[in-house]
């Protein structure tokens, strides 16, 4: 089923990206162009293939569950567009 | 004393460590580059105060005995990794004005091998690109240009500045990420060796993510000697990434034997594409036949999913970007627009942060990875990614190597196919696939297209046996003899 300007409308709402009204139309062109091109992929025959999940065969790494840096708030709050008495700020959120 | 502008890494090196000029002295002529070169528009931001102190360092370092393997190294570093203390953007707006308060993994070896920072090199934004044109930055220029023809053409991308800048000498090496070939496309585009090392083989810690299954990181140099002494400066196991491999990093440079007599040398017959110019078959023929004089055993090969790899990777590739770039939201570093709710904040922010490619790739991805279609097209596209890994599987049961373009045309214009996003993604039909695989891949400049552009071949290789590519690399080179060069004058050099 193509992709019309509702549905561009909802994945841009879920994707959190402000899209203008004017784009949906352009973008739905251009997202069923790369959607109908991928879906040659049909063609493939995937039964019983697993997929993948790893692309190099590895176990996965475990480390000891300590704390080995800490005590960086000022670095990590470094780059915040609004900060206040260590914490970030945003809009409320809780009314 | 000759430019040291055009000394090869090696050369410099061993310059270095014969004492024939100091580091200061190299670094010094690198910045005078990086400012000359300044039309390719290929830094986006140029570190030539702490160039000068790192070299002043290396020459301490040196003159106490402890030189490194890039021991006072000019480098150029891909706006991608993060370094301490200078604004990394990954080419959006939406990073404008980060500065990462610690080093990634991969530029920490680098200066810890004594290697110095010329600047942060100019990309496609988020690394989602084959043309250097998605920057918010503005795109780079390639220094090359067509025989009587003043257009100004593409570096390639996403590593496009990384690239033009060793190409123009503004660089003696430099550092690039390839997800899906962008360390190898532009350097075929610019005449440069880039590699791409297997994926593990580099840490990820600090490189800003695209995506998290595909990228790794690798060098771009003039020669395919530089490109080892580069990478194994580079790579290593990182605790603090766990899909970096432990495994000893191999001395690469030692490789280089320029002996590949009874190597098996693959030949895909799928690689042959509609449409393609005859000058790109007719370059892969030759290289074919330096493989053979040189005592390779040539063997077709079919790797049967090949057509299946771009449409799998534009599936994989922005489903995994959409998730990796939720973390832009304006909350806790860069771009913030304001809104009424936290909801409208971060979709201003994002929709006035990011550019048209990501945005077409994160809905792509947001719509690929959505309840009701994860099967048909993620699920599918993973599957498919599991046929294509098999086929190299089944390949390396009968070859030690595989040899194709790197490309399917040369170097095209400014503004060429920006109309068309599938036109431009099958810029990297040849690189895709040993990206989905996870495989080593080099492009070696082998020839000039009758345009005078230069034309890589590509070299796939082994899991972990970058020994062999490079070995491999290092006769296709010779044999190639490739010296051309670009007229820098136009660009001020």
């Amino acid at each position: 089923m193509p992709l019309d300007r509702d549905n561009v409308r909802a994945i841009a709402h879920l994707a959190r990206v402000k899209t203008p009204e004017e784009d949906l139309d352009s973008l739905a062109g251009e997202l069923n162009n790369i959607l109908g091109w991928v879906e040659q992929l049909d063609e493939v025959d995937t039964d019983g293939v697993a997929p993948m999940t790893s692309v190099v065969a590895t176990t996965h790494a475990e480390r000891e569950d300590v704390v080995d840096d800490g005590g960086i708030a000022e670095d990590i709050l470094a780059n915040a567009p609004e900060r206040d008495n260590g914490f970030f700020v945003v809009p409320r959120v809780v009314e | 004393m000759a430019d040291l502008r055009n000394l090869t890494l090696a050369q410099a090196r061993d310059g270095l460590a014969a004492g024939d000029f100091t580091a200061v002295e190299l670094t010094d002529a690198f910045i005078g580059a990086t400012e000359a070169m300044r039309g390719l528009n290929a830094y986006i931001v140029e570190t030539p105060e702490q160039a000068r102190a790192m070299a002043a360092a290396s020459d301490a370092r040196r003159a106490k005995g402890q030189a490194g393997s890039m021991e006072g190294i000019p480098v150029a570093i891909k706006d991608l990794f993060c370094t301490k203390g200078v604004q990394a953007t990954a080419g959006s707006h939406i990073l404008e004005g980060f500065v990462p308060p610690y080093e990634s993994t991969v530029t920490r070896n680098l200066w810890n091998a004594g290697a110095v920072m010329l600047g942060k090199t100019n990309m496609d934004e988020f690394a989602m690109g084959s043309s250097n044109m998605t920057s918010h930055f503005g795109p780079v220029a390639n220094p090359w240009k067509r025989k009587g023809d003043d257009a100004v053409l593409v570096p390639g991308g996403s590593s496009g500045g990384s690239a033009a800048v060793v190409a123009a000498r503004a660089a003696l090496g430099a550092t690039g990420t390839d997800t899906g070939g962008s360390i190898r496309q532009p350097g075929a585009f610019t005449g440069v060796v880039g590699m791409k090392p297997t994926y593990g083989r580099c840490s990820r810690w600090g490189i800003i993510a695209f995506a998290s299954s595909l990228d790794q990181a690798g060098p771009m140099t003039r020669t395919v000697r530089d490109s080892a002494i580069m990478l194994g400066a580079m790579a290593g196991h990182d605790p603090k990434d766990s899909t970096s491999m432990k495994r000893d990093v191999p001395d690469f440079e030692a490789a280089l034997t320029g002996d590949i007599r009874g190597l098996r040398i693959g030949i895909p017959g799928e690689y042959v594409m509609d449409g393609m110019p005859a000058e790109i078959e007719a370059l892969w023929r030759t290289g074919i036949d330096w493989m053979r004089l040189a005592g390779a055993e040539i063997v077709d090969i079919s790797l049967p999913h090949t057509k299946y790899a771009l449409p799998t990777y534009y599936i994989v590739a922005p489903a995994e970007a959409s998730s990796n770039l939720a973390r832009y939201d304006g909350v806790r570093y860069g771009l913030r627009v304001d809104g009424d709710s936290i909801q409208e904040m971060y979709e201003n922010t994002r929709g006035a942060g990011f550019g048209a490619e990501v945005k077409r790739r994160i809905l792509i991805g947001t719509y690929v990875l959505s309840a009701g279609y994860y099967d048909a097209y993620y699920l599918k596209a993973q599957k498919v990614r599991t046929r294509i890994a098999d086929d190299f599987r089944d390949a390396w049961q009968k070859v030690d190597a595989i040899l194709t373009p790197t490309t399917p045309s040369a170097a095209f214009a400014q503004g060429d196919k920006m109309d068309d996003p599938i036109a431009m993604y099958l810029n990297d039909v040849f690189t895709v696939p040993a990206s989905l695989a996870g495989l080593p891949g080099i492009s070696v400049p082998a020839g000039l297209s009758a345009d005078g552009l230069p034309l890589g071949l590509q070299l796939i290789g082994r899991p972990f046996d970058e020994e062999t590519v490079f070995r491999a690399a290092h006769v296709l080179e010779q044999a190639a003899g490739f010296d051309a060069r670009p007229d820098l004058t136009g660009w001020g050099g």
